[in-house]
């Protein structure tokens, strides 16, 4: 089982859902852990259904948009579906504004994000 | 009831590392002070936003983390107006040159929204010439510089 200090999962289901420790997302070295947290749950957990909760996030840099990016391509890649709830105002606007909410599947809350599997 | 004066404006000159994490040594002070100086809590998150992009963007991308060059930091914050000089010892770039991350093609590039996100919640922004040194604004309720008609921006 693997040890994470950037994201807590936990199972509803089959759907793995993730939430974020930090309620500020920028630090540039918890960003690399967290991406390579992330990442670990496709390539090395094999999980195909995950939920990123972003309840408890207030902030996020363009860097960490970076890694979701890359974490939804290699979710992708691997037949895999990811979803998203739970996104503080500001951050949802920051997904507006670079039309990333077309890219990734955003739900509004944890209920509907595990009712949309 | 006497209205309270408003807070004198807070100015500071800071010079940076140019390493990770230095971005910190700007960050936690402005937001105490746009917290003083009654910023809504909306409007602080737009210029913390634009702040660590553009503080970032210097470290790593104009001094790219060389250890004998600084980044200077001119900060202003009034109740009405914040203003942010970010100024690198790197060569510069020309911000027209940044593709738009909105292009279809461009959706899923892991990189190069910072620029993108500067316009978008602030004001103004402005880069000096030779690229490595950029002015951002935030008036207070005006709306960002992305949806300023072209015609509003100088140059």
């Amino acid at each position: 089982m693997a040890t994470h200090q950037r994201i807590d999962v936990s199972k509803t289901g089959d759907v793995s859902v993730v939430r974020f420790q930090d309620a500020k997302i920028l630090d540039e070295a918890a960003i690399q852990e967290l991406g390579t947290e992330l990442f670990a749950l496709v390539e090395f957990d094999n999980r195909k259904a995950i939920l990123l909760d972003f309840d408890g996030v207030e902030f996020l840099s363009s860097a960490a948009l970076g890694k979701l990016i890359t974490f939804d391509r290699k979710v992708k890649t691997a037949k895999g579906r990811l979803k998203m709830c739970g996104i503080a105002p500001g951050i949802l606007e920051v997904f507006q504004v670079t039309k990333l909410n077309k890219v990734f599947d955003i739900r509004s809350d944890l209920a509907e994000g595990l009712a949309a599997f | 009831m006497a209205e309270q004066p408003p807070a004198a404006a807070w100015q500071q000159s800071i010079d940076l590392p140019s390493e990770r994490g230095a971005s910190r040594l700007v960050t936690d002070e402005l937001l105490a002070q746009l917290g003083t100086h009654g910023w809504p809590s909306d409007e602080i998150f737009a210029i913390h936003l634009a702040a660590e992009e553009a503080l970032v963007n210097a470290v790593v991308h104009g001094n790219r983390l060389d250890p004998a060059k600084r980044v200077r930091v001119e900060c202003h914050v009034s109740p009405d107006v914040v203003r942010l000089e970010v100024t690198d010892e790197g060569e510069g770039f020309d911000p027209e040159t940044v593709p738009d991350c909105t292009l279809e093609e461009r959706l899923e590039s892991p990189s190069g929204r910072g620029v993108m996100l500067m316009r978008s919640f602030m004001t103004r922004i402005e880069y000096n010439a030779k690229g490595n040194s950029v002015l951002l604004e935030k008036r207070r309720g005006e709306p960002p510089a992305s949806e300023q008609s072209a015609g509003d921006q100088p140059g």
